[in-house]
């Protein structure tokens, strides 16, 4: 029968995972968040260079699945000599793919942004760098924050992934649990209302952040 | 109108023979230019005639094709090495116009921040100048633009005249020693542009040296120095403003002209008084 004493025995074990999940997956959103914006700012560049590498990493992390990157991440790091954490080898994976799909959707908000901008931004003196963290990257945010809610709220989902290389998260726990009480329903059923709960609020934080960044009129 | 032109010195902007080729179309065919310190140049001709171009090379937002442009004695943009030019970085453009003061058509305000925040940031950022000196300068060139009391809105919150002066004030904080305006009242709906002139006249008046691409020929006649006819990219007529509106006899000039002042009578009355 559905044992919701086992809900409520094993809650407070799985919010301190999702806590771990809420973690693991905001911190590769960030860190990809940096990543995704050089590899942007890379392929909108006049260097061939930049473009190439900026082209090749998209499609690498785009077109490889997340699983089989974090596999490889998880078995071949320790072979070539990087003895770290497994949980920061699945950050890092988590970053590097996010980083690819959050540059795609920077590259949109950069090239929505009047060009008129960055001339004004020349002629005060700003150089390269300054000009991309005061006005271009600023912007980019304001003109796809509803996409980059979407990204995180992925990503958040997606951390279930990194439970395959051992890395204690919620969906980890959750199958520990499941497995040594023989009652999955219940556990998963907790399990996925814990991420839909995770994924509204940060829905919620996406729109007020909307409301309140809101370019009145971004030409 | 303006403190007397100090003819003598060497100009400020000194253009030579530069052409401008976007693909196979030639934009600017062969422009010489040179603007004094305190004068107020005014550029005017067709659209398409190449004359924001021209104002765009000169501020290295274009890169000009051929010939030579110094901004007081240095050459813009380029180095020569046995007459090769060659493409000096973008930090050495940056310093050699860092005394020229671009406003745009669009105004060009950053969005996401306040009219002081635009004015402010780049102080800080570009000049160094400490948090709350630059927000005392920026407040003052607020004022002068008769903005103070709009310090805290944001562009979007500011009509197009209030955007363009922000635009102005922002410029002018560098304490450039040249402006260029390109079209500054283009945008504008037509009870905005005479804010926008006044703020110019006062600048002309305090000596700034100017150089205004410009369909205002009332501003053009009243406060320049120097008016300067640009078709088909080239100078096809230049001097005072009473040689340039009433003698210079350019038929691409007369015609011109000719469309400006039909376009703008609206009273038969006042014929004869309008026309040339």
């Amino acid at each position: 029968m559905f044992d919701v004493n086992l809900i409520i025995k094993s809650l407070p074990m799985l919010l301190q995972a999702s806590v771990w999940t809420v973690i693991y997956s905001l911190s590769s959103v960030a860190i990809g968040f940096c990543i995704g914006t050089l590899v942007c700012a890379a392929g909108l560049s006049s260097s061939r260079l930049g473009r190439g590498f900026s082209a090749f990493y998209v499609s690498f992390f785009r077109g490889v699945p997340l699983l089989v990157q974090l596999l490889i991440s998880y078995y071949c790091l320790p072979l070539i000599g990087v003895n770290v954490p497994s949980s920061v080898a699945a950050v890092g994976t988590l970053a590097l793919c996010t980083g690819a799909y959050l540059a795609e959707i920077l590259r949109g908000g950069f090239l929505g942004i009047p060009p008129g901008l960055i001339e004004a931004a020349r002629m005060v003196g700003l150089g390269r760098a300054r000009i991309l963290t005061r006005i271009e990257v600023p912007l980019a945010v304001r003109l796809t924050l509803p996409s980059l809610v979407n990204e995180t709220t992925m990503m958040v989902k997606a951390s279930s992934l990194i439970s395959v290389v051992g890395v204690l998260e919620l969906t980890r726990l959750a199958q520990n649990i499941a497995t040594s009480t023989f009652q999955p329903l219940e556990i998963y059923l907790t399990a996925g209302a814990i991420y839909f709960v995770i994924n509204g609020a940060i829905s919620l934080i996406g729109r007020f952040a909307e409301s309140r960044f809101r370019l009145e009129t971004a030409r | 109108m303006t403190a007397t032109p100090d003819t003598g010195s060497r100009p400020i902007i000194d253009v030579r023979g530069v052409w401008k080729r976007f693909g196979t179309a030639e934009v600017l065919k062969g422009i010489d230019l040179a603007i004094r310190k305190s004068e107020v140049t005014c550029i005017i001709g067709p659209s398409g005639s190449g004359k924001s171009t021209l104002l765009r090379c000169i501020a290295f937002l274009e890169e000009y094709s051929e010939g030579e442009i110094y901004i007081e004695g240095e050459l813009l943009g380029f180095s020569l090495e046995n007459g090769k030019r060659r493409r000096v970085s973008d930090a050495e453009v940056a310093r050699v116009r860092r005394n020229v003061g671009f406003v745009f058509q669009q105004f060009n305000l950053w969005p996401h921040m306040t009219a002081l925040e635009n004015v402010a940031m780049p102080l800080k950022l570009a000049r160094g100048i400490a948090r709350e000196d630059a927000a005392k300068r920026a407040r003052r060139m607020l004022e002068k633009v008769g903005l103070g009391h709009r310090a805290e809105a944001y562009p979007s919150q500011l009509s197009g005249g209030q955007q363009q002066r922000v635009g102005i004030a922002r410029a002018l904080a560098m304490e450039p020693h040249i402006m260029l305006f390109d079209e500054p009242t283009s945008a504008l709906d037509p009870e905005l542009v005479g804010e926008v002139l006044q703020v110019m006249r006062d600048l002309a008046a305090e000596g700034m040296t100017m150089a205004v691409v410009t369909h205002e020929m009332g501003f053009a006649a009243q406060v320049a120095d120097t008016v300067v006819f640009i078709d088909h990219g080239v100078i096809a007529a230049s001097g005072s403003p009473q040689q340039v509106f009433r003698k210079d006899e350019n038929p691409r000039l007369r015609q011109f002209l000719q469309n400006y002042f039909e376009r703008n009578v609206f009273w038969q009355g006042a014929e004869g008084a309008g026309a040339p």
